[in-house]
Parts: structure tokens; sequence; C-alpha cells
């Protein structure tokens, strides 16, 4: 077993290293006087110097653009990212490995909380759709869940502001907190209620669009076990369809749920560009949507290996899941 | 899905039992067993319903329009119209009373008109008219979701077809780069290309589409290289190969004659579904402004009018410049995955139990 796994981990630091390579391919697309651009207002206000610029430019691989100059930087880059220095964000004037864990926490609590949400909503709904193939129930969900998967985030953000924030008053618009409310530095509650408050409009709109697809995943895993020949032999018994279905069935559609649900825990620390940036919450996401949108390399290329690990990690961890959760598995 | 030729009507008329099995019994081929099976499911024909309605609107639309109007795409309408603009304000006056002051002001409006018989649904903040910009949106959402899926199929059979074939360290060196590519963050990384693409210079405004085409299909091919070669590592195995192999073909030809029509089916099926995914992410690049450039309409550009960040007027007062935009996306991606699933049901009939 343990062979399989530093297999497994051993491929996962491979993936990366090809990874890092062809993000730092990427980021040597931009022309170098890009840089002096973005950089122009930090060297006028004197908080970077030219030797800074002609640093940033050697180790992003603009300065030589040669084989062997590439191959170089590339190294340096390597190096110092492996040692965890990331470089240092121009935009936000602190280290990139900072700035990611300043904002990560905000992010994650939002995904943590609609990943919770949309777990709670879509089993049970993927659970009775399987059950009622093609009735009713079945075909409304289905419908539902799909159009939540087609809905772009921006344009859900939009009609729910439309409705509940600006029509209704029901919730803020955006921020994540009021600025018009003036809070006792000692009112922690009310602090925390208002932040809630602003929160719930996001967290509503990555749980729409997450349902569907948890949804379909249970429903497709339970109709496979519904077929199969041990539950005629439940149902044959004579026991009850709650017990053959939650019982006999539900535990093995547990199997591929949970190896898939676990893979996902790791990318609720990603943040969610678009919606954190329609409501103007300061996660990570909106954080790096404004750095690229500004030119930050540093941090363009920190939070771009940060999300590569992130997915390298929820892959290995389903792996290594789908082996521990179902017994039948054999390792070679 | 080959063999397409099953139906044998004048076979064994001289005898009388076949013929009465052949009465009995009719032989479908395995390609209208499919369409059979397709157009069985109320899902998929509304799904084809909503893509030809769309096809229609984005490809015919713009004739009837300009045929009978003249609009173009970025043809500037003002029509004036009288806003006003109401401001009011409390204050307390000498007598210590509380008085509601108003003060109404009057400003002509050029752009902005609100839905009309000219103009169905009204012109937008630069004056175009929004039905025709809806369609010409529509026209590049959809040319680009198409080259790109067509793109990535092609590379995608080729590196799967290669790597399922050849196997051993073929396979693992195409498969380790299909994981890398697989891995890399997709909306941040398309961002970052976008970005670098609309700030080199020396590339015109109307190429960037292309680039943008390009970027797309880099970080999508491998699913499909993914699928071919699970497929062809299944087929390969089968007699017909070792068939083909006592025939003395080049590999090439065992693999793209062979094994990849073999795959069809999967392929069919996932780039179906894929083209609701490429509409997405090109409607969200235009909605950060970093898709199809400016003057050009694009459904995720027309939605970014109501972007609160950029005050709250459109997204509050203006539904009609933005919300036919997010249906029509909604209506496409939707229609895409009905039929993509109609598809898999109807190609593989393991699954419809």
């Amino acid at each position: 077993m343990w062979r399989y796994v530093i297999k497994r981990v051993l491929l996962a630091l491979l993936i990366l290293l090809g990874v890092s390579a062809l993000i730092y391919l990427l980021s040597m697309l931009m022309p170098a006087d890009y840089i002096d651009n973005q950089t122009s207002a930090a060297l006028a206000n004197g908080s970077m110097t030219q030797d800074d610029v002609n640093r940033l430019k050697e180790l992003y691989g603009l300065a030589d653009k040669s084989f062997g100059g590439i191959i170089k930087s590339y190294y340096s880059w390597l190096i110092s990212t492996l040692s965890g220095d990331l470089g240092f964000s121009f935009l936000y004037g602190k280290p990139v490995t900072e700035v990611i864990s300043d904002y990560v926490w905000l992010s994650f609590l939002i995904a943590l909380i609609s990943f919770v949400l949309q777990t709670v909503i879509a089993i049970p709904m993927g659970i009775k759709a399987a059950v009622r193939q093609y009735g009713v129930y079945d075909y409304t969900v289905s419908v539902f869940a799909m159009i939540g998967t087609a809905l772009p985030s921006f344009f859900l953000s939009a009609l729910l502001m439309n409705v509940l924030s600006i029509k209704l008053g029901l919730f803020p618009l955006q921020g994540l907190t009021s600025a018009t409310i003036v809070f006792a530095k000692d009112a922690h509650l009310e602090i925390f209620l208002d932040k809630a408050w602003h929160l719930v409009l996001p967290i509503t709109v990555l749980t729409v669009l997450g349902v569907g697809g948890t949804m379909r995943f249970t429903r497709t895993n339970m109709l496979e076990v519904l077929n199969s020949d041990y539950i005629r032999t439940a149902r044959a018994k004579g026991l009850s369809e709650n017990t053959v279905v939650y019982k006999h069935a539900f535990r093995n559609t547990m199997i591929p749920l949970i190896t898939s649900l676990s893979g996902m825990l790791p990318g609720l620390f990603g943040g969610a560009m678009i919606t954190e940036t329609v409501f103007a919450i300061p996660g990570i996401g909106y954080m790096a949507l404004r750095a690229t949108q500004q030119g930050d390399i540093p941090f363009i290329m920190g939070y771009n290996m940060f999300l590569a690990i992130l997915t390298v990690s929820g892959m290995l961890i389903s792996d290594l899941m789908y082996m521990v959760v179902d017994p039948r598995v054999k390792l070679s | 899905m080959q063999n397409d030729n099953i139906e044998k009507h004048d076979m064994g008329m001289n005898n009388e039992a076949e013929s009465s099995i052949e009465e009995n019994f009719r032989v479908i081929s395995p390609g209208r067993m499919v369409a059979k099976r397709f157009f069985k499911s109320k899902l998929s024909v509304a799904g084809l319903l909503m893509i030809i309605f769309v096809f229609l609107f984005s490809f015919i639309g713009p004739v009837i329009v300009n045929h009978t109007w003249g609009y173009q795409e970025t043809q500037v309408f003002k029509i004036e119209r009288i806003s006003d603009m109401v401001s009011t304000a409390d204050f307390i006056a000498a007598d210590g009373r509380t008085y509601t002051y108003y003060d109404k002001s009057q400003t002509v409006v050029v752009f902005k008109a609100p839905p009309s018989s000219e103009h169905w649904l009204g012109t937008d903040t630069s004056g175009f008219d929004i039905l025709t910009r809806l369609m010409y949106g529509g026209r590049i959402s959809l040319a680009i979701s198409f080259i790109v899926i067509i793109l990535e199929t092609i590379i995608g059979i080729i590196f799967g077809g290669l790597a399922g074939y050849f196997g051993k360290w073929v396979d693992q060196l195409i498969m380790r780069v299909v994981d890398t590519f697989a891995c890399l963050p997709s909306i941040p990384i398309l961002l970052v290309l976008s970005a670098a693409i609309s700030s080199i210079e020396s590339i015109p405004a109307e190429h960037r589409i292309y680039y943008l085409m390009a970027s797309l299909t880099l970080m999508g091919w491998t699913g499909v290289a993914r699928i071919v070669r699970g497929q062809i590592l299944m087929l390969r195995e089968q007699e017909y190969m070792m068939a083909a192999e006592t025939t003395g073909i080049s590999p090439l030809n065992k693999i793209f004659r062979h094994l990849v029509p073999n795959t069809m089916p999967q392929l069919i099926v996932s780039a179906t579904l894929g083209l609701g995914g490429v509409i997405l992410y090109e409607s969200t690049l235009s909605y950060l402004g970093l898709g199809v450039p400016f003057p050009r309409a694009a459904w995720g550009s027309m939605i970014a009018l109501a972007d609160p960040s950029r005050g709250q007027e459109i997204l509050a007062n203006y539904p009609n410049m933005w919300v036919p935009a997010g249906i029509l996306i909604v209506v496409t991606v939707l229609g895409f995955s009905f039929i993509g699933d109609g598809l898999r049901d109807a190609f593989d009939p393991r699954m419809k139990r």
C-alpha cells in the first residue's frame, strides 16, 4: 500500500513540476515593456527601484529570451518558489505568500459554507431523483439542476442583486461591511452579523451553481447501484423500500461520492474569482483578479502555482480516499 | 456504428418462414436506432429546439433585421428623450417646521432608449440596438464554441490515439503532458493569456479573437485525449483489430481508420457537452472585458453593463440591456447539455434502464 501512496505522491510532484514550467512559459508571453508599464507607478513613488524592476524581469525570464537565459531564470525562480518565497507583489506591496494567507480564509469560509449547503441539498435530491427515474420529480429536479450549471455566475449574481438587494432591499449589494453604520469597537456580535448578512448572496450564488453537479453525480451513481443484483435480492427478501434505498443502495453510492467530494476540499481554498469580484468581497479570488488586470506578475504566478498545488492535492486525496473507502480496491 | 446497412428487407423472400419473421421484426440500422432513442426523450427534443432557435436567431436574425430596418452591429442610434431627475431634501426652516425641498431637473438623453416598436429591446449605453447586438453576439459565441471544440477534438484525437495505440513510454509521456495541462487553473490562466494578448500592441484588435480561440483550445484538449486513449486501450484488444493486424496495414491507418472511428459516439457526446462549457468561458472573459474586443458584440460584455461596480443605474433600471443576453447564454448552454445527455443515452443503451 505504501508503495502505491509513494508512487502517487511522486507522480503528483512530477505534474506540479510540469505545471510550474507551463505557468512560467505563459508568463514569458507577456512583453517586457509590460512590466515597465505596470511598475512605472511604483518606480515613481519610490516603493521600487530600477534594480528591483531589472531583477523582476530577470526572475520572470523577460530580460534574456535566449534558451539558456530562460532555463537559467526558470531555475532560479523554481529554487526560490521551492523555498517558499513566491516573490513580492507590487500591487499589494507585500510578499505574495502573505497576501495569500491574509485573504484565503474569507474565501475558504464562503466556499466551505456553500460546499456544505450544496452537499446537504444535492445528495437527498439525487437519491430521490434516481429512485423515481423518469418521474415528474426526476425531470423537475434534473432540469433545475442543469439550469444551475448553465447559469454564468455573474448573471445569477446580477439577477439576485436586482431582485433581492435593489427591489426588495433584503440584502446589501456589495462589500463585506456596511459603510454607513459605525459599530462600537466591542460590538463583535453586530459586526459578525453584519458581515454574515453581506455574505448571504455570494454563498447563495456558489451553492446554486454547485448543486447541479453533485446532484447529477449522486443520481448517476445511485442508478447504477439500484440496478445491481444485490438490490434485487434485498427487495426479494421483502425489505422496506426505505431500507433498500438508504441502507443498502446508498452505502455503495457513498464510495464514489466521498471520493469525489473529498477531492473537492482543497479547491475550497482557491477562491471564486468572478463571484467575489461581482460582490466586491475581499477574498483571494477578488485579489487575484485585480492582480491579473493590473499585471502584477509575481502575484499571478504565485496564485496560479497555489491553485495548481490545490488541484493536484485534490486529485491525490481522491485517489487515496478511493483506496480507504472501498475495501475491494486492490492496489498494484 | 460503422455498419449502417443491417437493413436487409429483400433477403430470404423465397422462404415463407423467414418472410414471416421479416414481417414481424423490422431490422433497424444502428444509426436510426440512435435517432429513434434520441427523439424519444423529451429533454433532447427540447434541447434540439433550443439550439435551433439560437442558431436561427443568431445567423438568420441579422439578415432579417438588416432587411427590414437596415440595422448594423455597431450602428449608433441617437434617440432623444427627456429624462426627469428629481432629488429631495428635508430641511427645518426658521419657523421650526420641516419642509421638503424638491429639485426637478430635465436632461436630454440620446442613449439608453427604452424598448419601442423600432428598437424592440431599446438601445444600450453606446446607442447600439440591443436586439441586433444580441444576434451578432450569438454568432460570435456559437462560432467560437464550434471552432474551439473542433480544434480540441482534432488535437485530442491525435494525442489520445497515439498514446492509446503505442502504450509504454509514448503513453506515459503524452499522458503526463495531459495531466499537466489538466491541472492548469483554467479561468486564471485564460485571464493571463487574454491580458497578455490585449497588451501586445502588434496584435490588431480584430485578430484577438483568434488568439482567444487558441487559448481556449489549449485549456480544453486534454479531456478529448483522455477519452480517446481510454477507448482505444479497450478497443485495441478486440478481435477485429487482430484481423486488421493480419492485413498488414500501417499503424497510422489502424489508429485513424479502425480505432478512432469507434470512439466517435463518446467524442460526439463530450463535444456536445463541451460546447456549452466553451460558451461559458468565452462569456466570462467577455464579461471581464478580456474576450471579444469592444465594438463587437458579445453576450458576456452585454451583461457586464450591469456590473454594480460601475454604478447601479443599469443593474436597477435597465434590465432590457442585460437580462436577454443572460437568458440566451442559459438557453444555449442548457440546449447543448440536453442534446449531449440525450445523445449519450441514445448511443449507450446500457445506461437507459
